[in-house]
């Protein structure tokens, strides 16, 4: 019993300096979000008082309020394209495994394989060319085609553990394609949605590169955009810029403490092939 | 009638095929066809210059550079999120309280974007009145600007992505752990077997699939960086730290030379396809059945 306390003990000690070195980020941007401009203490010592102008600073001049709003709205429709467009592609694949199919499914895995440093530029040309330069849908469109990939994997791979005897039994009562895709298959995906909801819908919250082309306007900019152009624009104020950190992160941080199981699952998901 | 309405739902991926027809890969052939010329990214009119910008592209020692930075980045953070990875799973998958919390802490940064993580580190790593320097001033030495020494920032760099992302290995490696059937353990303790000895005869071959999927993702995630590098260095001082992503960017938007810029992309796009097929060949003949 002695020796098995005495064996723990190192476990405990390695788990502290683990926790440690992986928290210090939070830390340090909780730390300056609530500490006072004026004050020059180390960015080791947490104030000992509650220091809210920053935050809203954050909010107001530098435009967070208006970034957050137009990041939830295109996280948001992202989202629902992304899971209503992928579960759809990803219904035939799994289901009718002829050589075409095939074919598309090595074509969507190689769409994934082009990475965006090499269409931006044509992208953003594209994109010009079609109005579609500092508009919700531009951005909306370009994030939802490169999470397709990744949603359409993930759905095929859950549609084939479903047995098919009940979309055998709706077509003899008379089923179409698309009712028994909407009232059959579509309510046994809820699991594998969340985990598709949560990896895509952190990867658009996110995103910065698609951002920095296709949304150049100050009325579009987005949380990723608000608080680049903080660091640049104000660098004498680090306060402030830790505050639009600190509301940039947090709704993805409280999200991932509540539904912690489903974003672990989802990411192991989406790796293990 | 079954084969007609098995045809039939083929039409529900015509959505996802029209979108990625019409933003992937059209766009991906007009760049190729833009990397032929010497567009500057706005005027109207662009001259088909042939092979001249790969021409320069070879020549262009900022290129090198990039091109030996992305490699680090990609490499270097793949070798330390699994091996750091990897050791937090064997650890975490022994018993004792409180591992829940220590793989939270762990796992939380993925949540951060990259670029918010990036200005972060700024904060420790800044030369006047980052958290680093206060520790290293008051160990009674001199404050270092280590974001402007090339070699310190791309270690930075290295640094930050992975232990930003290296809960991600973590969580494979635990998950693959969990489908080690325990009766090898046993077997293998049965016939005097040292820890050791379990680790490198069973838990590591049993683990290939994991190690595979975490390598080819931390591999493609770091060739592709961007994020971190724009919000610590900018790809500076100079070009030094540049990855193939931001010189990119840097091209398209400071030198207004989009023709060069989309060589670049085309090029960088090359040069991952071929390291992730070598690297996911090299893996497919080494996995086994459990």
């Amino acid at each position: 019993m002695q020796n098995k306390k005495k064996s723990n003990l190192w476990k405990y000690c390695l788990a502290i300096f683990i926790v440690f070195i992986h928290i210090i980020p939070i830390y340090m941007v909780i730390g300056l979000a609530f500490k006072s401009p004026y004050d020059h203490s180390s960015r080791w010592v947490l104030p000992g008082y509650f220091y809210l102008k920053n935050i809203y600073t954050a909010l107001n001049k530098s435009g967070m309020l208006l970034a957050l709003k137009n990041t939830i709205l295109i996280t948001g429709l992202s989202i629902i394209l992304i899971v209503v467009i992928g579960a759809m592609a990803a219904y035939p694949i799994s289901r009718n495994k002829s050589k075409l199919n095939k074919w598309i499914k090595g074509f969507i895995m190689g769409v994934m394989m082009i990475p965006p440093l090499s269409i931006l530029v044509p992208l953003y040309s594209f994109m010009a060319d079609v109005g579609g330069i500092n508009t919700y849908w531009g951005i909306i469109v370009a994030l939802v085609t490169f999470q397709l990939p990744t949603s359409i994997f993930l759905y095929a791979n859950f549609i084939s553990t479903i047995p098919v005897a009940l979309e055998e039994a709706a077509a003899i009562d008379g089923c179409g394609p698309i009712q028994t895709f909407f009232r059959i298959i579509m309510p046994q995906l809820k699991p594998v949605t969340a985990s598709v909801i949560i990896i895509t819908g952190v990867f658009c919250w996110n995103n910065y590169q698609f951002a920095l082309y296709l949304l150049q306007s100050p009325k579009v900019k987005t949380v990723t955009l608000a608080i680049a152009g903080f660091f640049s624009a104000d660098a004498a104020n680090m306060n402030g810029a830790a505050a639009a950190a600190f509301i940039g992160i947090l709704p993805v941080i409280v999200l991932f403490l509540f539904l912690q199981k489903y974003f672990i699952q989802g990411m192991v998901d989406s790796a293990v092939k | 009638m079954k084969v007609q309405k098995k045809a039939a739902i083929n039409l529900f991926y015509i959505p996802a095929i029209v979108l990625f027809l019409v933003f992937v890969i059209y766009p991906f052939l007009h760049g190729i066809r833009i990397s032929f010329t010497n567009w500057n990214g706005y005027s109207q009119t662009m001259k088909f210059v042939g092979i001249d910008n790969y021409v320069r592209l070879f020549q262009d020692a900022n290129v090198r550079t990039a091109l030996v930075n992305t490699l680090v980045y990609g490499i270097a953070s793949t070798i330390i999120q699994n091996v750091l990875g990897l050791a937090y799973a064997l650890f975490l998958n022994t018993k004792f309280k409180g591992r829940s919390i220590v793989r939270t802490v762990i796992y939380m940064p993925v949540m951060i974007a990259p670029l918010i993580m990036g200005y972060i580190m700024y904060f420790l790593f800044q030369y006047d009145g980052g958290a680093l320097n206060d520790i290293i001033m008051l160990l009674g030495h001199e404050p270092v600007d280590l974001l402007a020494n090339s070699s310190a920032a791309i270690a930075i760099i290295v640094m930050v992505n992975s232990l930003q992302f290296v809960g991600v290995s973590m969580v494979i490696y635990l998950a693959g752990l969990q489908n080690v059937p325990n009766m090898y353990y046993e077997a293998a303790m049965l016939d005097g077997a040292s820890s050791w000895q379990r680790f490198k005869h069973i838990t590591f071959p049993l683990l290939m699939p994991a190690i595979s999927s975490s390598t080819i993702l931390n591999l493609i995630g770091g060739l592709k960086l961007f994020d971190l590098v724009m919000a610590l260095t900018s790809g500076g001082p100079g070009f030094t730290t540049h990855s193939l992503s931001t010189l990119v960017t840097n091209q398209y938007f400071s030198a207004q030379s989009a023709g060069y810029a989309s060589a670049i992309g085309i090029f960088a796009f090359l040069l991952i396809m071929v390291v992730s097929n070598v690297v996911m060949k090299f893996f497919d003949k080494r996995e086994v059945d459990v």
